[in-house]
């Protein structure tokens, strides 16, 4: 490591997101396991309620943004408990750089590494379901607004457990309501496409809550991050 | 006056002690005379019938869970601006109340729905909301608890209560919009649509109810003293 006699929120951004990444990238494991686990899911829903073109395109957007919603949930655990076992993340917040800083750059990374595919990916799932052209990108278009919340969500949540008991299923019991209204917003922007109205609300609403997540959850974040290493 | 003094789990183990029996004694009367006002003073509904009578129950549990987590939170608060423990034990005194009336008021609802409606649930937006709600109380109860450092959970609970707070008005709206099949709000601040004593007997379970959740929360907080404090010596001496 660098020393880092001076440090700055850019600069532990950077070096947060840089780390995270170059560790995701040489070890993809993880990353193509939570894609798969989300294409895996989204296509058992029509081995379960049949194969009827017109239900499965109405339900499709719900589907696919419930799939996206486990398989962000599935990738939290590993993205502070790590560092904190292996004692890396009191390093981090001993470095000089300040805590949102790197904080939010380990959310980037990790959004860059879950939200990002699931994103790209749900086009591909969409025509599974046979949505029409214009909804699926509005799709998608939601999905790039509202996953980037439930990394920032997720993240407070995941550094809240740091170390408790039972964490899988505590971690689902405290992430999955909140993420309530992402999914609501998310799934409405598509629905409304698909029913002839404009996606605009629904998707102003997302943009809305992701730009008051991103300046409230990664203070929140470092708040849990101190409580977990007190 | 010294405004700390009861702020010491030792002091305030007395207080809650002396003062929990008056509020069960003060929700017992309240009960009784609010059941009595909606079982037999209160006249029976034009529309609904006699099924309508849930609500001496369903709207003060409904009212309570909400006025509960408030202020669950705002003891949260406290804790963490303040580093108190008394306002951690408070806040995990209230928690357990909180989560019940949250399901008294969806079990309620669901037999009122029944006859009305005719669904026990509905996807509506109230009622999706007290389920979030319901959730974040085993939410925060469930984090206390996971940890072997009793104040490690009372911080990172206190902190969920909060994040909880904030995301409440925003689930309760997004759900708002989303679908809506309850009925509006009858009693409003500017005035009510209600019947007299129809409005007298709900508020008086109302009252019955907090007062309730006091006595609860104040005898379940002296467990919680007694169980963190039990090395002190003013523990050892009772």
């Amino acid at each position: 490591m660098t020393t880092m006699a001076l440090g700055s929120l850019p600069g532990g951004f950077a070096w947060a997101f840089s780390r995270d990444f170059r560790l995701a990238w040489r070890n993809p494991g993880e990353t193509v396991l939570v894609v798969a686990f989300f294409v895996l899911v989204a296509s058992l829903f029509p081995l379960g309620v049949g194969a009827d073109m017109r239900l499965l395109e109405r339900i499709g957007p719900g589907v696919i943004w419930v799939c996206a919603l486990l398989a962000a949930f599935l990738s939290l655990p590993a993205m502070f408990s790590s560092d904190y076992m292996d004692g890396s993340l009191e390093q981090m917040a001993l470095s000089s750089h300040p805590m949102v800083g790197w904080v939010s750059g380990k959310i980037a990374a990790h959004w860059i590494m879950t939200g990002l595919p699931l994103t790209v990916l749900s086009p591909l799932l969409a025509l599974q379901y046979g949505l029409e052209a214009d909804t699926l990108l509005v799709l998608a278009a939601a999905l790039a607004i509202g996953t980037p919340v439930l990394s920032l969500l997720g993240a407070a949540c995941s550094a809240l457990t740091l170390g408790a008991r039972g964490g899988g299923m505590l971690l689902a019991l405290l992430a999955l309501p909140l993420f309530v209204p992402i999914l609501i917003f998310g799934a409405g922007a598509a629905q409304a496409q698909a029913s002839g109205l404009s996606p605009s609300p629904h998707l102003s609403l997302l943009a809305a809550g992701l730009i008051v997540a991103a300046m409230g959850l990664p203070a929140a974040v470092c708040l849990a991050i101190r409580i977990a290493l007190d | 006056m010294n405004w700390f003094y009861f702020s010491s789990p030792s002091t305030f183990y007395r207080l809650a002690g002396w003062l929990s029996p008056w509020f069960f004694a003060l929700a017992a009367i309240l009960t009784a005379v609010g059941l009595y006002y909606g079982f037999v003073v209160a006249p029976t509904d034009a529309q609904q019938g006699e099924v309508y009578r849930v609500i001496f129950i369903h709207v003060p549990a409904a009212w309570m869970s909400m006025f509960i987590y408030f202020v669950m939170a705002a003891y949260s608060a406290a804790s963490l601006t303040f580093n108190t423990r008394l306002g951690a034990m408070m806040a995990r005194a209230l928690a357990p109340t909180g989560a019940l009336f949250t399901f008294v008021a969806l079990w309620t609802g669901a037999f009122w729905g029944r006859p009305t409606w005719g669904t026990y649930w509905a996807w509506d937006a109230r009622m999706t909301s007290e389920l979030v709600l319901l959730f974040l109380y085993f939410g925060f109860i469930a984090l206390a608890n996971a940890f072997e450092d009793p104040r490690r959970g009372d911080r990172a609970a206190a902190l969920l209560a909060l994040i909880g707070l904030v995301n409440l008005p925003i689930i309760y709206f997004s759900v708002h919009w989303w679908n809506t099949l309850h009925q509006g709000s009858t009693v409003k601040l500017t005035g009510t649509s209600m019947h007299v004593a129809m409005l007298t007997g709900m508020l008086l379970m109302a009252f019955a109810f907090w007062m309730y959740s006091i006595g609860a929360a104040l005898t379940r907080v002296r467990s919680i003293i007694l169980e963190r404090e039990r090395r002190a010596r003013w523990a050892r001496s009772l």
